[in-house]
């Protein structure tokens, strides 16, 4: 089982309370496990990685095992740790997120 | 006894202010997705308790919320915007080209007829519809493939489609304006599209009286007469009769005409108010003096409103959604501000009072007069 922790945000839109817990099929990736968060929680869809070119969004980065893995491959394997659900996988806005995208409009 | 709802967008929130006819107490409910920013909330003509909310944030991108009760309850509808075919370039701030990017929705605009129809206008400029309730969206790609695409450029706050006005007297026939290209016509549903700009003048382009580059702030209509538009450009307020396709300036005895907001009453389609702001780097009223201006006229002659809106140290802006009326009688007339308070008069601008002070900026105000 893998676990996922999401930031409030995301936590209020897919109407979760604390982790999420994942089946995901070997091999555990990036790319394996957001396609398994988006079927479980369809409305998370376009606000952790683009529809189309399936990239991280700029202000959203991955964390796991006190490593950053955003600029890894999406087809990366995780951490052992990640797989076996001893560590959480993180999703986490980045501390500038809410001001540098967020003029007010005029 | 009828009801008004007033939906309220805000930096960090939305809000649903009620009150009965008289408008005189109010309930204030939220914030609903509080920490997002909310462009604009609209109603469904058709089912006034179908409304659609445009959610945004800089992590995690656009959001579209819809309600089927009126606001109490907001399920997540479809966020995926894509452009059809190439999307091509419009012009950055400094005239290079730049390829067209999704952003955001800056405006939600119900069909009058069905309420799972609904138009979006987006950032960088382009309209969409959904005709399932938000769930999917497609680009009307006539919009942007008119052929003027490559001379739009960015007003202050990014390519935005702003304003949708569908004609009550013929669905096919829609006025949007864009920030800064300017006004643009379909006859026909959206397929085709024409700008209307003849009239407008505008300094900050090389052509000032081009076809396009003008930045349209707000255009307003009153639905028994379709054909008279009332438009407040960046500079100037403006009046057409036929529909769009000639201008004439209005601005008359404005203490300024710069400005965002700009919105008719309710039961006299000569009744226009607008609040003027100092001018494009200045966003905020002149003097410090909050000033909604009425013209009974239908421009050129304007009386200033203060009865009830701080007349000293006053310097918050009104930006272009963030007006609004009801349809009882007397009419009122609402508006929200930078500065977070929401203000409405129950006697069309007679008199004001604060519905609430202290919210986030606000972005978007939509009035619902409900039976």
């Amino acid at each position: 089982m893998i676990r996922v922790v999401l930031p409030a945000h995301l936590r209020t839109l897919a109407k979760v309370d604390g982790e999420v817990q994942l089946e995901v099929a070997e091999p555990v990736t990036q790319r394996s496990v957001l396609d398994a968060l988006e079927a479980r929680y369809p409305a998370l869809r376009g606000t952790i990685r683009d529809h189309v070119s399936q990239r991280r969004r700029p202000f959203v980065r991955f964390f796991a095992c006190e490593q950053d893995l955003s600029h890894e491959s999406p087809d990366a394997p995780l951490p052992e740790a990640v797989g076996t659900g001893a560590e959480p996988f993180l999703v986490i806005g980045a501390i500038a997120g809410g001001a540098a995208g967020g003029e007010i409009k005029p | 006894m009828s009801k008004v709802r007033v939906l309220v967008g805000t930096r960090k929130g939305a809000f649903v202010l009620t009150s009965d006819g008289k408008r005189e107490t109010w309930d204030v409910a939220g914030p609903h997705f509080a920490g997002w920013e909310i462009y604009h909330l609209k109603g469904s003509p058709a089912d006034p308790n179908r409304l659609y909310a445009s959610q945004w944030s800089g992590w995690h991108g656009q959001v579209i919320e819809r309600s089927n009760d009126g606001g109490k309850t907001w399920e997540p509808a479809g966020n995926k915007f894509v452009y059809d075919g190439v999307p091509g370039t419009h012009q950055w701030y400094d005239g290079t080209p730049r390829p067209w990017e999704f952003k955001r929705v800056w405006h939600l605009e119900p069909s009058l007829s069905d309420p799972d129809t609904v138009y979006a206008g987006v950032e960088d400029a382009a309209m969409f519809r959904s005709t399932d309730g938000g769930q999917n969206w497609h680009e009307l790609p006539g919009l942007r493939g008119h052929g003027s695409g490559p001379r739009w450029q960015p007003g202050a706050g990014g390519l935005c489609l702003h304003t949708i006005l569908i004609d009550p007297s013929n669905p096919d026939r829609i006025f949007i304006a864009i920030s800064a290209a300017g006004a643009f016509r379909t006859e026909d549903g959206g397929k085709t599209w024409q700008p209307i700009n003849r009239g407008l003048r505008s300094e900050y382009i090389p052509e000032p009286d081009a076809e396009v580059g003008h930045c349209v702030h707000r255009i307003a209509m009153h639905r028994s007469r379709p054909r008279t538009l009332f438009m407040q450009k960046h500079w100037d307020v403006m009046r057409s009769d036929d529909a769009g396709d000639n201008w004439r300036e209005v601005s008359g005895n404005l203490p300024t005409d710069f400005g965002f907001a700009i919105d008719v009453h309710a039961q006299e389609p000569e009744t226009i108010y607008v609040v003027p702001i100092k001018s494009d780097s200045e966003h905020f009223p002149p003097e410090g003096r909050l000033r909604v201006y009425r013209s009974r006229t239908g421009g050129n002659e304007w009386e200033a409103l203060t009865n009830g809106l701080p007349q000293s140290d006053c310097y918050v802006n009104v930006l272009r959604d963030a007006m609004s009326v009801d349809s009882l009688d007397k009419c009122g007339v609402y508006f929200g501000t930078t500065g977070g308070q929401v203000y409405a008069s129950a006697d069309a601008g007679d008199t004001w009072k604060p519905i609430v002070r202290d919210l986030p900026a606000v972005l978007s105000v939509e009035v619902q007069t409900l039976a």
